[in-house]
């Protein structure tokens, strides 16, 4: 079974996003940026599913930017098997990468695809409902175990109040969350390795997929400050004030 | 603008999220339910009831039992011929069953609106909350999802909604549901509760959550909490989990303790009312967005507290 595994690089976790004082957007000139850690998980999750013997090649996939080929080859690194680019400048909207995904898709006729749960920059949480959507495939969001069963996978979601499990017939759309897996990190070796693995560039319009933006951006802002208060002495004056406010047993 | 609300529910109740979500919609125009499930009568009538509602379509149905978006995302697409705009509550299940009806009608979602600016403009955060975006849709329909805490919720009763029967709907035949471990308990739900008390990885054990943070959530009848460190760490289950990848509150008082209030984290909380943070470091970040801040170690100090309060 082959597994594509969808990868966007975005600005790195650790770093403070800026908002341009023009009101455009977020800074992103001269700043780290990374592997989307929801895809990481991805990326790992396929990867002990190849180390299991369930799946026999993994296909690391990013739209974006030239400098994506760097996260490509990050995926390639910690273990996937080629990787294609769909190289754009354009920002674009999930549904439109839910498009381009759906072509690659059935050229590529995995069994699986893992998406990371969403973009730590958008936050838009849509690209693998999406794909589910448009190849008709079912879907296992927000996972945090995932088991192959001949011809069907069973996937623990995190849900509001808990966990549940949904049975899915292959080929299926699994989203990542959080407590799937701890990604590994690249052994210099595995780094080394990695830049002469395969790497396809194509365009979006080599899929026949518009990228024009549906949704305008018309203003990013700072979020609105919270004032810090004030700093209590005891227990005691803790205690008062917040009966004062009403709050006790 | 008409619009289809996703009634979110627990086979017997209406949840909450349902009524912020009600709010959003009724700021874009007229407000039609939709009550998937399977013998949801009782939802149907509570839903019908609540403020401001028009007509509550019923698609009770075995396939939609579970809320599985193979079966229920093209139910909800068909429903849209007649509605301008689909709007469900930011939940698990409404995160996993809006994106699915979105591309069924070739629209971009916009997800986590915080606001409604216009008659297809809204505002959501990114990058964490650490922005606000203001975008505006250009396609025919909407499709929104709701952050509950950004919306006051609409009256629960007082409405007098039609119930309709939504015809059809079956199974797809590619996803089943297994099971669900949903914890149980007596306290309230954590995107509902007017008070929470949340511990940090300061902790240090599962044993000391249980010792100093439940006991004070005991007495103030509060829902429990806990930071993302805290989860990791396994001191307490993931839903418990408050921030940026967790769950998104907005009580009248917010306890966090020991909590050093890293950035994903207050993406979680910074909404709420009245921020209480207990913290031996006094640098600690969580002190810039707390209105009333004790510098002490939490091992005596919360005793105290849930002793004194």
């Amino acid at each position: 079974m082959k597994i594509l595994v969808p990868v966007k690089r975005v600005l790195d976790y650790n770093v403070k996003p800026r908002v341009k004082s023009d009101g455009t957007g977020v800074d992103l000139a001269n700043v780290k940026m990374s592997m989307n850690p929801f895809d990481e998980i991805a990326v790992e999750e396929a990867i002990r599913l190849k180390e299991k013997g369930v799946a026999t090649e993994i296909v690391a996939v990013s739209i974006g930017p030239a400098k994506a080929q760097e996260t490509l080859r990050t995926a390639l690194a910690m273990g996937a098997d080629r990787a294609i680019l769909v190289q754009t400048d354009d920002a674009v909207e999930p549904l439109a990468i839910a498009k381009i995904l759906k072509a690659i898709a059935d050229a590529e006729t995995p069994g699986l695809v893992i998406l990371g749960k969403q973009a730590i920059d958008d936050d838009n949480n849509q690209t693998g409902q999406m794909l589910a959507a448009l190849t008709g495939w079912a879907q296992g969001t927000f996972a945090s175990a995932v088991n192959v069963e001949g011809d069907s996978v069973s996937v623990t979601r995190e849900v509001d109040g808990g966990l549940e499990t949904v049975k899915l017939k292959l080929p299926a759309i699994v989203t990542t969350d959080l407590r799937l897996n701890e990604p590994r990190y690249a052994s210099l070796p595995n780094i080394m390795k990695a830049k002469s693995k395969p790497l396809d560039t194509k365009t979006p319009a080599d899929y026949g997929v518009d990228t024009s933006p549906r949704v305008k951006l018309l203003k990013v802002s700072e979020p609105p400050v919270r004032q810090a208060g004030i700093k209590v002495a005891d227990v005691d004056e803790l205690v008062a004030k917040l009966k004062a406010m009403g709050v006790h047993s | 603008m008409k619009t289809l609300v996703w009634v979110e529910h627990d086979g017997s109740a209406v949840k909450d999220a349902t009524l912020a979500a009600v709010t959003a919609a009724s700021k874009l125009g007229e407000v039609h339910l939709l009550v998937a499930g399977e013998g949801v009568d009782g939802v149907a009538k509570a839903a019908a009831e609540i403020a401001g509602v028009g007509k509550v379509h019923v698609a009770d149905n075995a396939a939609f039992a579970h809320n599985l978006p193979e079966n229920v995302a093209p139910m909800i697409a068909g429903l849209m011929a007649s509605h301008d705009a689909f709007v469900a509550p930011a939940t698990t299940t409404g995160k996993n069953i809006a994106p699915r009806v979105a591309a069924l009608l070739d629209v971009m979602q916009i997800s986590d609106i915080l606001s409604v600016e216009g008659d297809k403009s809204f505002t959501r955060p990114i990058y964490a909350g650490n922005a606000i975006a203001t975008v505006e849709s250009s396609d025919a329909k909407l499709v929104l999802t709701v952050r509950g805490t950004a919306f006051e919720k609409a009256a629960a009763s007082g409405g007098s909604g039609a119930v309709e029967a939504v015809d059809g709907g079956s199974d797809a035949g590619i996803s089943s549901f297994v099971g669900a471990e949903i914890a149980k308990s007596e306290r309230p739900e954590l995107t509902s509760a007017k008070v929470i008390v949340s511990g940090g990885r300061a902790l240090g054990s599962s044993e000391k959550y249980e010792e100093v943070i439940v006991p004070l959530a005991d007495k103030l009848g509060a829902a429990l909490g806990a930071s993302r460190a805290a989860v990791d760490a396994g001191y307490v289950p993931n839903d418990y989990q408050v921030g940026q990848t967790g769950k998104i509150v907005a009580p009248e008082v917010y306890f966090a303790i020991g909590i050093s209030g890293a950035i994903q984290h207050l993406a979680g909380m910074k909404d709420s009312k009245t921020i209480v943070a207990i913290n031996k470091d006094e640098d600690a970040p969580i002190f810039q967005v707390a209105d009333l801040g004790l510098v002490a170690d939490l091992f005596t100090a919360v005793p105290e507290l849930t002793s004194k309060i």
